[in-house]
């Protein structure tokens, strides 16, 4: 991929890293406050989120609408299944809950400067890895 | 009521992160941040003994993109575009977390008793933040996505899957937030 391909992909992030910060979603007290119910803000951005993106798929379904390269527009389902769903997504909100940010903000959060948050890649990089060492031998 | 400089309206901001996910599907591509975990495990040299890593990264470029834009954003949005002005919590959550030691955030998206470097010396939070990171990476790779892969992309696709991981990262959050935070707080 060249560098001018990639430019359109930063700046896609660059918008996201903003929007994220701005709306306060990379935010441990507001992942606290969504958890405990006690404020509609988090619920209202993964609502408008969906929603916006549900209207847009649909759109592009009925519309066969073709990508920036003029290739039709597929997106993958996902694979069938349950129980890795169930407890990977346990085990991802565990985490979620207690350090507060999820793999995109633990990102932003790098570039906001704080600290901390290179120790929650570490462990999540880590995470990953022996998720591929085990991944065998866990009910999927 | 909202002012640029201050907490973005979630109306806005929801938008926003649809447009996000739609603009990389326009791209060719699909929007999910965790795969740049497992990318970085592959440029790390993880493929030379487990399958799972044996990939070529290169494909994946276009993401680790998105993830240095998501950094600068983060970096630019913190200290051109807020006042400081943000994070205003329920008095109740407030009052919640004075009762755990977590000063009220005056402005700040993370607490100082868990991100800041006085915090991160003591071996407590190391272990907090080390945890919550190992969650984070292994339960987002063992469901195939995170919240924009599943919560996002996902339900954008009415995908059951993504329902059920949602689902789960819920029961995991709300056992967190409800029972174990006041233990190790």
């Amino acid at each position: 991929m060249r560098f001018l391909d990639l430019i359109k992909f930063l700046l896609v992030g660059f918008v996201f890293g903003i929007v994220l910060t701005k709306s306060e979603a990379v935010s441990w007290y507001r992942i606290y406050e969504m958890f405990h119910f006690q404020s509609f803000h988090m619920y209202g951005i993964i609502g408008v989120a969906v929603v916006t993106g549900v209207i847009g798929v649909q759109l592009i379904k009925r519309n066969q609408m073709k990508d920036i390269k003029g290739l039709p527009i597929e997106i993958a389902d996902k694979e069938k299944g349950f129980l890795r769903y169930i407890i990977g997504g346990t085990l991802f909100g565990l985490g979620w809950g207690l350090v507060g940010s999820c793999p995109g903000p633990i990102f932003i959060l790098l570039g906001a400067g704080f600290y901390g948050i290179v120790i929650v890649l570490i462990g999540a990089l880590l995470g990953t890895y022996l998720y591929g060492v085990f991944k065998n031998k866990l009910p999927h | 009521m909202y002012s640029f400089y201050g907490t973005w309206p979630w109306y806005i901001s929801g938008f926003l992160i649809g447009a996000v996910m739609l603009t990389l599907i326009f791209f060719g591509k699909q929007f999910g941040m965790s795969s740049n975990l497992r990318t970085l495990c592959t440029m790390a040299g993880a493929g030379k003994n487990v399958d799972f890593f044996k990939f070529d990264w290169r494909e994946q470029k276009w993401n680790l993109a998105v993830v240095l834009g998501a950094i600068l954003g983060g970096f630019a949005a913190v200290h051109f575009l807020s006042d400081g002005s943000g994070v205003h919590l329920n008095p109740k959550t407030v009052e919640q977390l004075a009762a755990m030691h977590i000063e009220a955030p005056n402005g700040k998206l993370g607490p100082d008793s868990l991100f800041s470097w006085e915090a991160v010396k003591t071996p407590k939070t190391v272990l907090i933040l080390f945890f919550g990171g190992l969650l984070i990476g292994f339960g987002t790779r063992y469901a195939g996505g995170c919240t924009s892969g599943h919560a996002i992309s996902g339900l954008s696709n009415l995908q059951k899957p993504s329902l059920i991981a949602v689902v789960g990262f819920f029961i995991g959050g709300l056992i967190m937030a409800h029972f174990l935070l006041p233990l190790i707080f």
